[in-house]
């Protein structure tokens, strides 16, 4: 019997198995490989053996990879599924949290908390949200009201947004001799580098819950995908729908900018990438993009880590090298 | 029993173009009920109305005594079910997919459907001859297939109300008389009452049991089809000289439009 064939349940099954061993062998590769060599025998004991504190590798493991590749994973979800959710309310496939600005203004947002000072959370979560809102805001009302030009529109509206944006935090930077900020430059290409535990496990209490809202609106989202008209047909409370979409994503992708810098494409990709897989359906394709998106940046992470002989590159870099072409093949598909 | 639909001195603008001025009709429950009239004249909106997705600036749309704006959006829909004139074909959701939509009102909002929901689909998709296209995506349906497609997944949420926009308008002959017949059906044997907005004259003077000519959002007439299709209402509302007389079919009356050539040398 055909993929299509299968029953939903069925299939929803196959994604949760598949996506959940894609996750953790991902999980496993990044936690095993890096700058000091193991045998596979020795990572397999030091994985398993979470107790011991004397041994080397157990540490770097569970101290260092094992924050890191959560970080990575909840980062790669949450873009992936902010890439998903405003490619459906803006039926527009080209939409993504980076090519919008949102994860621009939640950076701006970021920056000038850490500039006054402030702590990681509540102060400086919270100005990247509002940051994020406000580009969102100011992009949708560029583009509201020229349902015909909405397409091309919309990806001005978003890269000037952008190109503000990174005006601003260069600027800002540039005035500032702080030292916090002297890697920034990293950071804003993305950067999973600085992942402390007690901040990684503080992301999942606030993440989680927006993939549950995200999760429960999933056939919602397939309405939507069939147009406003139809979807309020269709029995759906169209505004409300879209708003708590908005500000449930607006918040999780701006909790992940403040963690690992602007990583690009990711909510492009991974997306796409499971709808050519899938199909259009959301009630598959919003557990697809958790597990398969955490699955990528942790690979991309980990290349990041194990490509360059010395130091390691921004994962933004990754992502950019695969995004970017992808998302030229797709403007020229969407013509 | 309250009207299927009252519509009570209904007042709509866009900016400020009206579209509707005052107007004031009845369906009752179980009628086929076709909207005629030039374009621009405020039938879609008057549908939209109707469907609760345009609010009036003055009066008020009842649907079985109760005004559309004190229903939730999911109570209006599983009373009302409408057939919009476009809808988007580019999303590869298969035709079963879609017509399952029509069941959104009645599940939750996790949305996995139970064999019941399954059953309907498929019995709407009986009904409306797609069935063999179940796993076909939509991009892949002639114009034919996508509208009754659309039909199933409307009947699929167990209206009362069918309210529909143009159904026939980029059909051939066979596939317009095929929908037509199927509403027929609905409303006969199932009792669904059924509001069209129709641009087809004769579809409209067989297949309606009531019309209503609209010209600029208001009523010209409203009545059997034989009181309403009349050359000097018709010349009224849409300002083109027509032939009227009775159809060979049986009594209703036949619309010829006339070509210039044939309406002689000017005075």
């Amino acid at each position: 019997m055909s993929w299509s064939g299968l029953p939903l349940g069925r299939r929803l099954l196959w994604v949760a198995i598949l996506g959940g061993v894609l996750l953790a062998i991902s999980l496993a590769l990044g936690m095993s490989l890096g700058s000091t060599p193991a045998s596979w025998r020795q990572n397999l004991a030091a994985l398993l053996d979470r107790g011991g504190p004397e041994d080397i590798l157990t540490t770097i493991i569970w101290r260092i990879r094992w924050p890191r590749a959560l970080l990575a994973g909840l980062v790669g979800a949450t873009l992936s599924l902010g890439g998903l959710v405003f490619q459906a309310l803006l039926r527009n496939p080209l939409a993504d949290p980076y090519i919008l600005g949102v994860s621009g203004g939640s950076a701006v947002g970021a920056i000038l908390g850490l500039l006054a000072g402030l702590a990681p959370f509540p102060g400086v979560a919270l100005l990247a949200f509002l940051g994020s809102m406000c580009t969102l805001l100011l992009v949708l009302v560029i583009t509201s009201g020229e349902p015909g030009g909405r397409k091309g529109s919309l990806l001005l509206a978003g890269v000037m947004v952008n190109a503000f944006c990174s005006a601003v935090i260069i600027f800002l930077v540039s005035i500032t001799q702080d030292a916090r900020l002297h890697n920034i430059l990293y950071w804003l290409m993305g950067d999973l580098s600085m992942s402390a535990p007690n901040q990684t496990t503080f992301l999942i209490y606030f993440l989680l819950p927006c993939f549950l809202v995200v999760l429960c609106l999933a056939r919602p989202l397939n309405l939507l995908l069939m147009g406003e008209e139809t979807a309020l047909y269709l029995g759906l409370n169209v505004v409300l729908t879209s708003r708590i979409l908005l500000v449930v994503t607006s918040l999780m992708v701006s909790l992940a900018v403040c963690q690992s810098g602007l990583v690009g494409f990711v909510g492009l990709v991974v997306p796409h990438l499971f709808r050519l897989i899938l199909g259009p359906d959301h009630r598959l394709l919003i557990p697809a993009c958790l597990l398969g998106g955490g699955s990528f940046l942790i690979l991309c992470d980990l290349v990041s880590r194990v490509l360059p002989s010395q130091g390691e590159m921004p994962v933004g870099v990754i992502t950019a090298m695969v995004g970017a072409p992808l998302f030229v093949l797709l403007l020229m598909r969407s013509r | 029993m309250p009207p299927a639909v009252l519509v009570k001195h209904l007042q709509v603008s866009y900016g400020r173009q009206p579209v509707l001025r005052d107007l004031s009709i009845e369906v009752p429950e179980g009628a086929f009920f076709i909207i005629i009239g030039p374009n621009s004249s405020g039938k879609t909106t008057l549908l939209r109305a109707m469907a609760g997705a345009v609010k009036p600036q003055q009066g008020q749309v009842e649907i079985w005594g109760e005004p559309v704006g004190h229903f939730s959006k999911k109570a209006l829909a599983r009373l009302v079910a409408v057939v919009p004139q476009r809808v988007v074909t580019d999303i590869p959701f298969s035709v079963q997919e879609v017509v399952l939509m029509g069941r959104s009102p009645h599940v939750g909002w996790m949305g996995l459907e139970q064999p019941r929901d399954l059953e309907l689909a498929m019995e709407a998709m009986t009904f409306t001859n797609v069935a063999h296209l179940a796993r076909r995506p939509l991009p892949q349906l002639s114009g034919g297939e996508l509208q009754r497609v659309i039909i199933a997944r409307a009947i699929c949420q167990q209206p009362r109300l069918l309210l529909l926009d143009e159904p026939t308008a980029a059909l051939d002959p066979a596939h317009q008389v095929n929908i037509m017949d199927l509403m027929a059906q609905l409303q006969q044997e199932r009792g669904l009452t059924v509001v069209m907005v129709s641009h087809d004259l004769n579809l409209a003077a067989m297949y309606g049991e009531q019309l209503l000519l609209l010209k600029e959002g208001k009523t010209v007439q409203s009545g059997r089809p034989a009181d309403v299709l009349t050359y000097e209402l018709l010349e009224q509302a849409y300002g083109c000289p027509v032939l009227v007389d009775t159809n060979p079919l049986g009594q209703v009356p036949r619309i010829t439009l006339v070509p210039k050539r044939f309406l002689g040398p000017p005075f």
